[in-house]
């Protein structure tokens, strides 16, 4: 279980997150909506320790991140796959070897025959093809880097996967097969996940539970449906937004 | 701009405060990269391929320079040359400047702006991209995959390349000496380079070499690693890199003179 109770983050002057309370439950998939700019990726990173909040609590499995050894850390942090928004490939390596730094188990990582293995399963789970491996990702397209990136995060048999806007960036027939593979790696690998996004339409496909990010504070969290029939003048407003903006790219 | 940002005490405040802050990270810096030298298996490979680039890379650009300065030390010796001095003193001359001077911090200089501009751009680059950040949320140390393996590339190649500059530049010294000054004989160069020459003053050349290498090493990582968002950020730090490092080196330059000669 991911919980996080009253976390602020500011940048020098600027408030980021005032006092975010969220939780995510053992299985479910959790969606953190919000506009560009709210924190949303700020909060994702507490979670894993790669930003420190101000104040607040972070807890994963009930222990708190930020007081964490450095050995705890690690091992925290090796039950966590990250799936960055833009891949976050190692360029000056190739696919295969970007996929098995995943492997956080020292032994796994140094036995070639089973880090070969475990590469070609992970890029079966994302849909690539195993000879995909030795390329270098400066010869990958953007839908194909984000899915390395992935495969990258599920080597390692995660328990949660924290998703940073997995479908920004790509076209809507790339962005469904993103969305599709969530919900697949889901179900078949029995994850816990929280996904960081704009999309609303990807969101409510997703995702079990919504939670809205606005102005450095949780504005709402529920199913969709509950999220869909709020008439909170926050969610209205952003739902409407993106509506419009729905409607202007259309 | 207010008339209080203007205030002396405030800047100077403000340096201060920012100098401190910058030495404490730079402590915590190294004292990180100083604990990744456990994960000798991870670093050990990365290191080698580094100073292979390092060295390969490096070795045309420091021949060229060191060619030409030992060879411009030369004409200059012929030209200012009384000939009440006697004709060895020539090699005296190139030898102990190119050992002492010359080679060392040419050699520093160049590869403040060939490695450590590269260094910090490609480090920069890997922050703004989390790439850094991918290594950490893989529970991967960045300081064992990245930095150690630059600094002991590092340490390990300057000294090494400025040996090289050193042979080089007093091999280009002696073939222009002897173009330039046709009294001058080979023996009399030798003679002239023996003559004055202590021990010390290959390891003083050496010495430096290491001491430029932290420099080198040390600061672009440094920079690179901490880099702010975006191109800009990553310009910012490939420029802020090759200064430090540049300034640094004359820096020791000067007080590895003080200490280690003046006695």
């Amino acid at each position: 279980m991911i919980h996080l109770e009253g976390v602020r983050k500011a940048f020098g002057s600027q408030v980021v997150l005032k006092d975010v309370d969220f939780d995510v439950k053992e299985g479910e998939t959790v969606a953190l909506l919000g506009p560009s700019g709210t924190g949303k990726s700020v909060t994702l990173k507490t979670i894993i320790g790669l930003i420190r909040p101000d104040a607040g609590t972070v807890l994963v499995d009930e222990e708190n991140v930020w007081t964490l050894d450095r050995a705890g850390l690690k091992q925290m942090r090796q039950g966590i796959g990250y799936v960055f928004q833009y891949g976050a490939l190692f360029d000056s390596i190739s696919v295969f070897e970007n996929i098995r730094l995943g492997l956080t188990d020292e032994t796994q990582y140094g036995d070639l025959k089973f880090a070969e293995d475990r590469v070609v399963e992970c890029l079966r789970l994302v849909n690539l093809a195993p000879e995909v491996a030795k390329k270098m990702p400066g010869e990958l397209s953007g839908g194909m880097k984000k899915r390395v990136g992935i495969a990258r995060a599920i080597a390692g048999r995660p328990k949660y996967l924290l998703w940073d806007e997995p479908t920004s960036g790509l076209d809507p027939m790339n962005a469904d097969i993103i969305d599709a593979l969530i919900t697949r790696l889901d179900d078949e690998l029995g994850v816990t996940s929280v996904v960081v996004t704009h999309d609303v339409r990807g969101a409510f496909r997703v995702a079990d539970r919504v939670a809205l990010l606005m102005e450095g504070e949780i504005v709402l969290q529920g199913t969709p449906a509950e999220f869909i029939a709020s008439d909170h003048p926050k969610v209205r407003a952003f739902l409407e937004r993106d509506r419009d903006t729905s409607h202007f790219a259309a | 701009m207010t008339v209080q940002a203007l205030d002396p005490r405030r800047v100077a405040g403000k340096i201060i405060l920012t100098s401190l802050t910058q030495a404490g990270r730079l402590s915590l810096f190294v004292g990180e990269s100083a604990r990744a030298v456990a994960e000798w298996k991870i670093w050990v490979p990365r290191a080698m391929t580094e100073a292979y680039h390092i060295g390969v890379g490096s070795l045309f650009i420091v021949i060229v320079v060191s060619a030409f300065t030992g060879a411009v030390t030369a004409f200059q010796a012929s030209y200012q040359f009384q000939a009440s001095l006697p004709i060895y003193i020539v090699g005296t001359l190139i030898v102990e400047s190119v050992i002492l001077e010359l080679g060392p911090v040419l050699t520093g200089l160049i590869l403040a702006g060939r490695v450590g501009a590269r260094w910090a751009a490609e480090l920069g680059t890997m922050r703004v991209t989390e790439q850094i950040d991918a290594l950490d949320s893989l529970g991967r140390s960045p300081y064992s995959h990245l930095i150690l393996p630059r600094i002991v590339a590092g340490v390990v190649m300057v000294p090494v390349l400025t040996v090289v500059s050193d042979v080089v530049g007093i091999v280009a010294g002696l073939l222009a000496g002897l173009n330039a000054m046709p009294l001058l004989t080979p023996t009399d160069f030798m003679q002239g380079a023996i003559y004055y020459y202590r021990p010390f003053d290959g390891y003083y050349s050496v010495i430096k070499g290491f001491a430029f290498a932290l420099a080198i090493t040390v600061i672009p990582c440094y920079v690179g690693y901490n880099a702010e968002q975006g191109a800009e950020g990553v310009g910012k730090a490939t420029t802020r890199a090759v200064v430090a490092t540049s300034v640094v080196i004359l820096f020791l330059d000067a007080l590895l003179a003080k200490i280690l000669l003046s006695s």
